[in-house]
């Protein structure tokens, strides 16, 4: 079933095309992206079932051999990533089509939308997939490219603004990741993936640091960790909401992918560990303050998608089993719970006008949907018992408790700290925005009708959300068997560089 | 280069960066004939591998540039210059900051 495995990437590249032939037939081009999306989301979904069943999944691509030819690897963590990604996408495609329709002109999703989008998704998939650091870097630009095009689109001054500091700084992490893979190869004569996680156990350790330094630094930028996540908040809130709610949720998830990815296979243990714990803590601490200094709520969600990013970071820091599939865990928890909350987001934008929180004022009673759907997934969000954020969060606190060490009971009372601050932030918007009486400034109801095919999505997403709770066990389950694989460096070599690339 | 305001030096930082990376990969690799089977003994042919790797390379610099140098005409376009400017919002709450405003406006909001 191997033939499978190339299938996310080359789908959404062809309906790229497709919908890029199409220009300026807006419906067709709606019913092609969204026929890829579902199928990718289809294969991704077989892909998991394969992987978690059967072992990796590993395909040569162009039949070259492995060491030299490019492979695309799926293990568990890979189409985990894949499913939810997918699932987001499509999800995220209907907001935007609904959007596109409620605001009256049939082209805003302008033509070039839909071609920037499915080739994010390529690129996102084919980041998860690569199974080679050039191949990562790829997938990267694919997926930079593409958000650069969604980022400024419509090219209005203040979205100019905005996206020049993102593309310079993203720009910046992808020419010090090249640079990485440049003196990489010189020291071992190889990029792959499987391969370097052996090569590199032979050198010095002062390089083994630079060249881990320097993926961290790169890796690092674009999954906003504390020092270098300044750039995010200036340039995600001024995007239309379902591109910043697909930004949210995928693009910093790319970067901690990459960091699990490197971080195990490449340098297991070691020295990184103290210094990703500390900047764990930081990100948490330092994004959740920032996040309740906000008043305009999309600007407040990209807070705490920073402070977030720190969980994840403390469970790869910690790397003890327990600690990794929490992490993972939190990984498809979080991508599900921001999206949502940008959607959500962008909802409370087309029904109050804004999202300023001063201008806005008893959602609640207007729109008792849109108040659901808002408060549920930011419950989730700081992580109150029933839902998947609490389970995430106890995970890493239990695997924090159990390393034992004073850096861990540091990130231990940090992670409580913040999701209490967390708590509080969302408390803000809710009272600000649902609960005190409406505000005479807001546009009246007929003006700032939510359209179904806004609202299904985001429940959808909602929904999804709920279902991690239901499901957490099983997943936890996958989570687990993901990072025994990843901490089992000699197996994912076997299972790459084995003739014929047995499943 | 690349700390300059004006969006054209920054673009100029970055061709320059990138075609040093460039060139950094390509020393990467062994030196030697031409990698062309049959044209010179094995041994003493080139890596291939990191000339593969730069002309990805360079075709995501140059699409980059190209992308770099339409935003920056953009952005003369639309407001007369080509300057990275500070964000609104940061401005904002850095007045707000040197009048000693900040606690006060969040106060009062939650009054009314």
């Amino acid at each position: 079933m191997t033939w499978l495995v190339p299938l996310p990437v080359t789908i959404p590249l062809l309906g790229a095309a497709l919908t890029l032939l199409m220009n300026g037939r807006p419906r067709a081009q709606r019913t092609i992206s969204l026929t890829a999306l579902t199928a990718t989301l289809l294969v991704s979904a077989a892909l998991l079932y394969l992987s978690t069943t059967e072992g990796a999944l590993v395909v040569a691509v162009g039949g070259w051999a492995a060491p030299l030819g490019i492979v695309l690897v799926a293990d568990e963590l890979a189409s985990l990533m894949l499913v939810v990604s997918a699932a987001v996408t499509v999800c995220v495609l209907i907001y935007s089509i609904g959007q596109g329709m409620a605001d009256g002109h049939e082209e805003t999703p302008l033509s070039v939308y839909h071609p920037a989008y499915l080739i994010l998704t390529a690129g996102v998939t084919n980041a998860f997939l690569a199974g080679d650091l050039f191949n990562l870097y790829v997938g990267f630009e694919i997926l930079l490219v593409a958000s650069y095009v969604l980022l400024t689109i419509g090219g209005t001054e203040n979205r100019i603004r905005a996206g020049t500091t993102y593309i310079v700084v993203s720009l910046l992490s992808s020419v010090i990741f090249l640079t990485a893979i440049g003196l990489i190869y010189a020291a071992t004569g190889t990029l792959n993936m499987a391969q370097l996680a052996e090569r590199l156990d032979g050198l010095p350790d002062g390089l083994k640091l630079i060249l881990q330094g320097m993926l961290l630094l790169a890796f690092g930028i674009k999954a906003a960790v504390f020092p270098l996540s300044s750039w995010l908040p200036d340039s995600y809130p001024t995007a239309p909401a379902p591109v910043t709610a697909v930004f949210a949720g995928l693009l910093t998830k790319v970067g901690v992918y990459a960091i699990i990815r490197t971080e195990t296979l490449l340098f297991p243990g070691g020295r990184a560990t103290v210094v990703l714990l500390v900047l764990a803590l930081l990100t948490m601490v330092v994004g959740i303050l920032g996040a309740v200094a906000q008043s305009d709520i999309k600007r407040l969600l990209s807070f705490t998608l920073v402070s977030h990013i720190g969980y994840l970071l403390f469970g790869v820091g910690l790397t003890s089993r327990l600690g990794m599939s929490s992490a993972i865990f939190y990984v498809v928890h979080h991508i599900t719970v921001q999206t949502t909350l940008f959607l959500a987001a962008g909802l409370i934008e087309k029904r109050g006008g804004s999202t300023a929180l001063d201008r806005l004022g008893g959602l609640a009673r207007l729109n008792p949907v849109l108040a659901v759907a808002f408060l549920i997934p930011a419950l989730n969000l700081a992580g109150i018992p029933p839902f998947s954020g609490f389970i995430g969060k106890l995970g890493l606190i239990e695997a924090g408790v159990a390393d034992g060490g004073p850096l861990a009971w540091l990130l231990v009372a940090g992670s409580v700290l913040t999701s209490l601050l967390t708590l509080y932030a969302i408390a803000r918007v809710w009272n600000l925005a649902f609960w005190r009486a409406p505000n005479p400034a807001m546009p009246a109801p007929d003006a700032g009708r939510c359209p179904p095919m806004m609202i299904v999505p985001t429940l959808a997403l909602v929904a999804f959300g709920v279902a991690l709770t239901v499901v957490a066990g099983p997943l936890f389950a996958v989570g687990d068997q993901a990072a025994g694989r990843l901490q089992d460096r000699s197996g994912y070599a076997r299972s790459v560089l084995s003739p014929g690339g047995t499943p | 280069m690349l700390l300059e305001r004006s969006l054209t030096r920054v673009l100029m930082g970055m061709i320059l960066l990138g075609n040093g990376v460039n060139l950094l990969i390509l020393l990467g690799g062994k030196a030697g004939a031409p990698p062309i089977v049959g044209d010179a003994p094995q041994d003493e042919m080139a890596d291939p591998l990191p000339q593969i790797m730069i002309l990805t390379a360079i075709v995501i610099t140059l699409g980059m540039t190209a992308f770099l140098l339409a935003l920056a005409y953009r952005s003369w376009a639309m407001s007369g210059h080509d300057e990275v400017q500070d964000d609104v919002e940061d401005k904002r709450i850095m007045l707000l900051a040197e009048r000693d405003e900040g606690s006060g406006v969040a106060d009062s909001e939650e009054q009314s």
